[in-house]
């Protein structure tokens, strides 16, 4: 069972000349322990896919299934919990908490979904130590480096075990070496079994995903075939 | 590539046999240009030819049992000439010719599909951004099982995902140009023509590559 299923999903903005259709009949699954690679120019539709991915918007039809569940169906509060519990996001720009440490950034999705504050507090650090941010936990995210940062909102994603993550340029602010970095952390966290679409613009950086997905004015247009063994290579470059 | 050099570079350390500077010429390029013992001794011998490198007999190198051969079997070993170091020191500082735009394949179909009735360019240049973003997912694979200690490996990985990269981005480029061109009324039949001096300059650069 796919942790993400998309079905013929469309989105309408406006109505009348102001219309905008920013999705057309998207289909996308998503098993457990894939990377998903969203590419396409600024206006093609990636981030209205992610987002309604994300249950943060609704498509105008269609169906998106998360875990066999068809979100159209939840209660409100189920949603809710779908969103604490199951996805976790990631964007752009970091959206870290100025005022809370990368402890409490981190450890505040599991307080507001009911944890204690003091389990939710090392789950927080437990998440930062396998980043390897340990020696950070007490600082504020204005005394990180911007590689740090989006260390930390990626703790944040994947903290409380959670199966799907939903990043948006998660590396769009960062130089290579940090970009890869990113890049490699959310692939380890799919090979343990978490399931992941990213959007990007960068071929560097969607090259880690297992598909590639090119979305081009709100439709699919073409994909990646499935990984071939490095064997291929060796035999093209001799 | 140049092997040529390459070998030089290797022998600038110590006289090595030709067994030894196969592996070796491997191992630093991070194990990906693969290359066959006879091309190693054929551009030796041309290397002693031209004076570049000579046979060392007599010179022990100390990596000689490492090597698993068998003592006593008939082994030249090379070292490095003067020359050859000068050769050498010169190659590393002159610049590879990239001053000229090459007749590049991908640039053709993308000028010619432009022309072509009832060909959809676009469509031509997604099918090339999937085949490029596909390889590059394979150059990704063989980085992913590495910690980056293999430095030489992690090299040549990232030369080629740039060389990559910037062909998907100047597919990218193409793909929003042409798009903007026919959104304001652009059509193949109505291209301009260069003036005569710009003709000339643009001549002069593109016939550096022949």
């Amino acid at each position: 069972m796919s942790v993400l299923e998309m079905r013929s999903i469309s989105k309408v903005y406006g109505r009348g000349a102001a219309e905008v259709q920013a999705l057309r009949d998207i289909s996308l699954s998503v098993p457990a322990g894939t990377m998903i690679a969203v590419m396409g120019p600024s206006g093609s539709g990636k981030s209205s896919l992610l987002t309604i991915a994300g249950t943060l918007e609704e498509p105008t039809s269609g169906a998106v299934l998360i875990n066999g569940q068809d979100v159209e169906r939840m209660s409100n509060g189920a949603k809710a919990r779908v969103r604490r519990r199951t996805i976790g996001y990631v964007f752009q720009d970091f959206n870290l908490l100025p005022g809370l440490t990368a402890a409490e950034n981190v450890s505040l999705p599991l307080e507001l979904d009911g944890m204690s504050a003091r389990r939710a507090h090392l789950a927080g650090l437990k998440a930062l130590e396998d980043l390897g941010l340990g020696d950070q936990a007490r600082r504020f995210p204005d005394q990180l480096s911007g590689g740090e940062r989006q260390r930390v909102a990626i703790a944040r994603a994947v903290v409380g075990e959670r199966s799907l993550l939903l990043a948006d340029e998660p590396s769009g602010a960062l130089d290579s070496a940090n970009g890869e970095s990113v890049m490699r952390l959310i692939h380890t966290y799919c090979k343990r079994g978490t399931a992941a679409v990213v959007v990007t613009h960068d071929a560097q950086l969607a090259s880690w995903a297992d598909r590639v997905v090119f979305l081009r004015d709100g439709r699919i247009v073409d994909q990646t075939m499935p990984p071939a063994g490095p064997e291929t290579l060796l035999e093209q470059s001799s | 590539m140049s092997v040529r050099h390459a070998l030089l570079a290797l022998l600038s350390e110590g006289p090595k046999y030709g067994l030894q500077l196969r592996e070796e010429f491997e191992a630093r390029t991070g194990e990906v240009w693969p290359l066959n013992v006879g091309q190693v001794y054929t551009t030796l011998q041309r290397l002693e030819r031209d004076g570049l490198v000579e046979t060392a007999n007599g010179d022990t190198p100390a990596e000689h049992d490492v090597l698993g051969n068998v003592p006593g079997a008939p082994q030249k070993a090379y070292r490095i000439t003067p020359a050859g170091s000068a050769e050498l020191s010169q190659w590393l500082r002159v610049p590879p010719d990239l001053s000229s735009p090459p007749r590049d394949e991908l640039v053709m179909k993308v000028l010619v599909a432009i022309t072509v009735p009832g060909t959809d360019v676009h469509e031509v240049i997604q099918a090339h951004r999937t085949y490029l973003v596909q390889l590059m997912q394979e150059w990704t694979r063989l980085k992913e099982d590495e910690d980056g200690s293999d430095l030489a490996f992690s090299l040549v990985v990232d030369a080629e995902l740039f060389r990559l990269d910037s062909v998907v981005r100047w597919l990218d480029a193409a793909d929003g140009r042409l798009r903007r061109a026919r959104a304001e009324g652009w059509a193949p039949a109505r291209t301009a023509q260069a003036t005569m001096p710009a003709l000339a300059r643009r001549r002069r650069i593109g016939a550096r590559q022949q």
